[in-house]
């Protein structure tokens, strides 16, 4: 007779419960019969690298942070363009040089200009 | 317990094939050989205890290689190096926040007393004033073989632990605290400059 081939997945299943439980069920004991639990301010402490943890965890980074992060970006882009240039550089015509000065010169100017607005300016 | 199993009766056991043991022996056998100790270290000391837990020492032999970068998951601290009073309440925190059971092992002259830096401002005369130690290991700085020893020695007290009984260990006894009072930076010094629960100098009479 062919067994069920789903008997497999309930055996499975079962010994798949049993397993782990048997350690919980263990442990449960010892902790109930042997070791009295001994729960503390700092053990129970969230933080746990021996630093007393100061406010709340969920605070708002402020908007600020935003133009950072995007001025980084468009400097990180630039270097990507240029790594290929750098590389190609000896066989370019004179047409592409002037093509990437002239990319060059309008990020440039962004970042001027981005400094005189103030964005470079760390505000708390 | 272990007493009464009779010695002579378990080794004729054991000849014919048949292990016998009782549950404190088990327990102590599985916790003295996974002890794993917290992983940081303070001064040149804890250099040692880098070279001990690597390849040509190998603490490992001894069950004690999981060094834990969390007090949570951690057996053993292993004092290694100068503890400054800017530390010391970190210290006590870390031990603090080590589930029970638990053990200090303090490595060197600097963790014992102050060392070389005992009449320092800023230096902690020992770390036995605020927490409780197992193993003391003289040495300025121990050799890996010595804080091998100081291992040994913790199993050895380890397998001593007793489950039941008046005297049995202290992370089984309720009335035991598992955590202790950190100290606070005051004006001069930390407050309070010792825990009384558990710093016991010995008074040195002069004659
Ligand atoms: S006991 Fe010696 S080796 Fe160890 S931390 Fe102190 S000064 Fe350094």
């Amino acid at each position: 007779m062919i067994p069920d081939p789903y008997l497999f997945i309930v055996i499975f299943i079962g010994v798949a419960l049993v397993f782990p439980l048997i350690p919980l069920a263990l442990a449960w004991a010892w902790r109930r019969f042997f070791q009295p639990p001994k729960p503390g301010v700092e053990k129970n402490a969230i933080y746990e690298c021996g630093v007393e943890s100061i406010g709340e965890a969920q605070i708002q980074f402020r908007s600020q942070y935003y133009l950072y992060a995007i001025i980084f970006l468009i400097f990180d882009v630039e270097a990507i363009f240029l790594v290929p240039f750098a590389v190609a550089f000896t066989g370019l015509p004179v047409g592409a040089f002037i093509a990437i000065l002239v990319f060059l010169f309008l990020l440039i100017e962004g970042l001027v200009w981005a400094w005189g607005k103030g964005c470079l300016q760390w505000e708390r | 317990m272990s007493e009464q199993i009779d010695e002579g009766l378990r080794r004729e056991l054991q000849r014919q094939g048949v292990w016998v043991t009782s549950m404190q022996e088990l327990y102590n056998w599985g916790r003295k050989n996974s002890i794993w100790p917290l992983q940081f270290g303070l001064a040149c000391c804890a250099i040692e205890m880098i070279a001990t837990a690597a390849s040509r020492y190998d603490i490992a032999r001894f069950g004690g290689e999981v060094f834990r970068p969390s007090p949570r998951q951690a057996d053993l601290m292993i004092v290694a190096g100068t503890v400054t009073k800017k530390m010391a309440p970190q210290i006590v925190r870390l031990y603090n926040q080590m589930p029970d059971p638990k053990y200090v092992i303090s490595m060197g002259a600097c963790a014992i007393s102050g060392g070389p830096f005992k009449e320092g401002y800023n230096v902690l005369k020992g770390i036995d004033r605020y927490i409780p130690v197992d193993v003391y290991i003289p040495g300025c700085p121990p050799r890996p073989e010595a804080l091998l020893h100081a291992f040994m020695e913790l199993q050895r007290k380890i397998d001593d632990q007793k489950l039941t009984g008046a005297n049995k260990a202290d992370h089984l006894t309720a009335a035991q605290p598992s955590e202790f009072p950190v100290p606070s930076f005051g004006k001069h010094d930390l407050e309070p400059p010792a825990n009384p629960d558990v710093f016991h100098p010995p008074k040195i009479e002069r004659a």
